[in-house]
């Protein structure tokens, strides 16, 4: 046990054992929620417990406080196991306001906890929260095991002599909530300790103000009546290595480092800031010293126009973005396909058109993805399931582009984007390079350079960066002759060529591996997804086979173009379910491509699919 | 290594040259590549990117590296090439329409950072390959195909626009004039930053004789403003001069004013508005028009304090190890009996 914090008497409380537990952080959007969900994750991540993660925030920077679009919320999933999900219902809520209270009750599942701040819940609050009587004084809580915490005054109390005053005392009360929360699930203390130590060094009386509140939270489960019954769900028997708790951004910011570094290629990321991809932008601008450039231009055409230009000089280059960000960027997508230059395009979706649910996951952006260009442009599209896997994803999006010389869309969304989850590391020794042969002489006759005489296997056409003597040459969006490059208005030429940048695309198929089902192979029913909604659908086919169902599962990571097995997997079965958070783009692509009488389960309601909503469909078309 | 010798020739691609016959492009084109011979520097260094229009069709025809791009968005294409590789010459070949009207945004972004680059825009105050709407340089009252009553459209003057964009070198040629062009292309080519050089180019299609003013054997010579730095401002043989009034810059008899209260040219002031001031003496080719060379001060360029910041991160960090980024954000380990346990 860190420092002095109270230490306990075990016989006098009683613990349960769970194989997990679904926690949810709600309060103001002033009240430190995000953090409070982050240190509770991280705490449990350095614990040993499987996890995943799901922040929700508003819209508004600064949304009214009390008011229900001000609620800011985390939810965590623990397990001893493999989760896939940050859960459906929440067993345990922290309501730090009536407006989050209102907002987060309905999910809490009867019989859970409810830990609830009692001095924000004064008159006015409850207006702005539209309660008309005060719901911890008549009995719409019964079903519910509510501990009162009177958080205000007691972290007022606990932050006392740390030097902090004023207003501020205040702001250390996520950490009251916290420790409160360590206790009753038996967290580790040290980690959390430690980082408020470190993130507030140079505030050492913020830091001191946040460990007191910690404590003094701590302190107040061990010593309450009500909280003498507690949770504790122990490490999951993950497969063995070295772990770490990683988001969707990040992780896909470090893809692109690692790709740079296995190409020898200087990143280059050109980009405008948008949610919620800016993440991006920020991590790989602190990364300075693996020699990544970013740029954050005027603007969304200048962000791809940038790396467009960087591509053409030698860089790794990359643009990210979001929905309506990608719609300015299509003209210039279009350039760099028939430009025929490589270059990865990020598209972290959020809920649309226009503004949208900008912090909402969707997965509304495939059939633009796969359509949303002038002209006869197809475009690799390929998707990441899970935070982690979006390390993965950015390495195959620049060995794709850089192979074939062409413009890639890597497809994330918001969910997996800030969403966590533990990431054993890979061995960065073991991935392999990418191999990029800068040309360095004529491949003409008469010492000429043909920029479009292509490579045989992957019909790429050779990469002759500036700077290089002797093959000086112009690329540009009007058509080009097949093999010298020089504009051509040839009828002729124009059909070959589009054909040959299709071909070239659709060729990658042969280069990707097959799919394989997770499952029952002798199952009636496979459930097909891509994206984001993978770790729904993989707990929902768990949860349907336990009661009895053969389920197979098969999730896409290739979009565009799809694994060569496709059709004839999906073939083997009676029955396909395409769960998506759209109205049903991949559904309409199986349907047409394969023709087969797929059935969607379609969402579009800002939020990931619950397990429940995956698994009752399953159950009914399993009947 | 001995320095390249090359002539014109070198610097022409096989490619059939397809603006019109009489058209001003072919006089800054052949300016270009004499001026580029000259330099001696290996022609594999030079990057021409261009966006849409008449004038975007010229990296076909200068053998070095190329790309014709699409609208307006030449400068930040040129931004990418230059910022990644500062070894090269980065040209941006621009038109009216494509600088000024949908690539605005693009072009006073890149002259605000100071990115190292040289952006040669083509003014010819119509659009061309669209085949003869006004643009946003055209005259107020302008008729054409798509102002059938005449232009309300208030012009942009270029040079005023790349002064208040806070660009460090700031020009203005005429096609016509290949050793001016060659002189102001020389002065672009020694700055360090974005150069900005907007040329008067006759399109005798669609806007023919727009420049005559400051062409025309009897009009130039009385139009025509030659800035010299460090020489006071006089022109039209000496009768006519510049001086500031009241913030203002005004042109007077010679003989009305004493020769001390003449403006004396000073491109490297470092305060802009001078220079603002002279550019605003016409508002387009009409009348008496300044050409050469508006502004020429020093600041960092943008690819080279990003190039910096690369430099100093590694300097003090050392190269990026991604074994310990990934696991900089905490660890633990499982075991492989399964168990989990804190690191
Ligand atoms: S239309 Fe005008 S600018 Fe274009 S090529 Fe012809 S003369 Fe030159």
């Amino acid at each position: 046990m860190a420092d002095d914090i109270a230490t306990v008497d075990p016989s006098s409380t009683t613990t349960e054992v769970l194989e997990k537990v679904v926690i949810r952080f709600a309060g103001d959007s002033g009240d430190g929620m995000q953090v409070a969900g982050t240190r509770f994750t991280d705490a449990s991540a350095l614990f040993g417990n499987d996890l995943a993660t799901l922040p929700s925030f508003p819209a508004e920077i600064r949304a009214p406080a009390g008011t229900l679009p001000g609620v800011s919320s985390f939810q965590v999933q623990i397990a001893d196991f493999d989760i896939l999900t940050a859960g459906d219902e929440p067993d345990c809520l922290v309501a730090m306001n009536p407006a989050a209270l209102k907002k987060h009750i309905e999910d809490l599942r009867q019989g859970g906890t409810l830990i609830v701040n009692t001095d924000t819940f004064e008159e006015r609050n409850l207006a702005k929260a539209g309660y008309e009587s005060n719901p911890l004084d008549d009995d719409s809580l019964r079903g519910y095991r509510v501990i009162k915490v009177p958080m205000d005054e007691l972290t007022k109390e606990a932050v006392k002599g740390s030097g902090v005053s004023g207003r501020s005392v205040l702001r250390s009360k996520n950490f009251f909530a916290l420790g409160l929360l360590a206790w009753l699930f038996h967290r580790p203390t040290e980690p959390t300790i430690d980082w408020a130590r470190k993130k507030f060094a140079n505030k050492p009386e913020v830091a001191e103000a946040n460990v007191a509140a910690f404590k003094a939270g701590y302190t107040f489960g061990v010593a309450t009546e009500a909280t003498k019954s507690t949770f504790e769900v122990k490490p999951a028997a993950l497969p063995a290595g070295t772990y770490t708790n990683v988001n969707g951004n990040t992780a896909l910011a470090w893809g692109l480092i690692a790709a740079s570094q296995k190409s020898g290629l200087p990143l280059f990321y050109g980009s405008y800031p948008i949610t919620p991809a800016s993440d991006i932008l920020h991590e790989l601008s602190r990364q300075k010293n693996f020699g990544v450039r970013t740029f954050q231009a005027e603007d969304e055409i200048a962000g791809v126009g940038s790396a467009i230009g960087a591509a053409f000089a030698g860089n790794l280059a990359v643009t990210g973005s979001s929905g309506p960000g990608i719609a300015l960027k299509s003209e210039a997508i279009s350039l760099a396909f028939i430009a025929e230059l490589p270059l990865i395009v990020i598209n972290v979706q959020r809920g649309g058109p226009s503004t949208g649910l900008p912090t909402k996951p969707e997965q509304s952006d495939l059939l633009f993805s796969l359509y949303g260009r002038h002209g006869e442009s197809p475009v690799p599209v390929i998707a990441a399931a899970s935070p982690s896997d979006s390390f993965e994803v950015a390495i195959e999006a620049a060995r794709i582009a850089l192979t074939y010389m062409t413009p890639v869309i890597l497809l994330s969304d918001n969910s997996i984007a800030n969403g966590s989850e533990p990431w054993l590391l890979p061995d960065i020794e073991a991935i392999p390079n990418i191999e990029v042969d800068f040309v360095k002489y004529p491949n003409g006759p008469d010492g000429t350079f043909l920029p479009y005489l292509r490579d045989v296997q992957t019909f790429a056409r050779p990469w002759a960066i500036p700077g290089t003597p002797g093959l000086e040459h112009r690329i540009g969006g009007i058509e080009k002759d097949a093999i010298t490059g020089d504009v051509s208005y040839d009828p002729k030429n124009h059909q070959l060529m589009t054909d040959t940048r299709a071909w070239k695309v659709a060729n990658i198929a042969n280069d990707i591996p097959d799919l394989s089902v997770d499952g029952d192979e002798d199952a009636d029913l496979v459930v097909l997804g891509w994206g984001s909604t993978f770790g729904a659908i993989r707990a929902a086919a768990r949860r349907a086979r336990l009661d009895g169902r053969k389920v197979a599962t098969l999730h896409l990571r290739y979009l565009n173009p799809m694994a060569r097995n496709l059709g004839e997997v999906l073939s083997s079965y009676d029955k396909i379910l395409i769960p998506e958070l759209n109205t049903g783009q991949l559904l309409k692509l199986i349907r047409a491509e394969f023709l087969l009488d797929a059935v969607g389960l379609n969402k579009v309601a800002g939020e990931p699919f619950k397990v429940s909503e995956v698994a009752e469909k399953i159950m009914e078309m399993t009947k | 290594m001995t320095a390249p010798i090359y002539t014109r020739a070198d610097f022409q691609t096989d490619q059939e040259v397809r603006w019109c016959p009489g058209c001003g492009d072919y006089t800054i084109l052949a300016s270009v590549q004499q001026f580029l011979a000259g330099l001696s520097r290996n022609r594999e260094e030079f990057v021409f990117i261009s966006g849409i229009g008449c004038a975007a069709r010229f990296p076909y025809y200068v053998n070095t590296y190329g790309m014709h791009s699409i609208h307006g968005r030449a400068p930040a294409i040129a931004s990418g090439v230059a910022i990644t590789r500062p070894d090269l010459s980065v040209w941006v070949i621009t038109g009216d329409g494509d600088a000024l009207s949908i690539g605005g945004n693009h072009l006073i972004h890149t002259l605000r950072r100071n990115v190292n680059l040289t952006i040669l825009l083509f003014n010819n105050q119509i659009y061309g390959l669209t085949k003869g709407q006004y643009s946003p340089t055209s005259e107020i009252g302008k008729t054409t195909k798509s102002s059938p009553f005449g232009s309300i459209d208030y012009p942009f003057n270029p040079v005023s626009l790349a002064l208040g964009a806070e660009a460090t070198f700031v020009a203005r040629t005429l096609d016509m004039d290949r050793s001016h062009t060659q002189k102001m292309l020389e002065a672009a080519y020694n700055h360090k930053g974005s150069a900005f050089i907007e040329i008067y180019q006759n399109c005798n299609v669609f806007n023919d004789k727009a420049f005559i003013q400051l062409t025309g054997k009897e009009e130039r010579v009385h139009n025509r403003i030659d800035l010299e730095a460090g020489k006071p401002i006089v022109f039209d043989d000496g009768a006519k001069a510049v001086v500031m009034r009241g913030g203002e810059a005004v042109v007077v008899d010679s003989n009305s004013v004493d020769p001390k209260a003449i403006l004396v040219h000073d491109p490297t002031n470092p305060n802009a508005s001078v220079a603002f001031a002279v550019s605003r003496l016409s508002h387009g080719p009409y009348g008496p028009t300044p050409l050469g060379i508006f502004r020429d001060v020093n600041r960092p360029t943008y690819d080279s304090e990003v190039n910096a910041q690369v430099a100093a991160a590694k300097e003090k960090l050392g190269e990026g190890d991604l074994a310990k980024l990934i696991a900089s954000h905490g660890t633990w380990t499982v075991d492989p009996s399964g168990n989990g346990a804190s690191a």
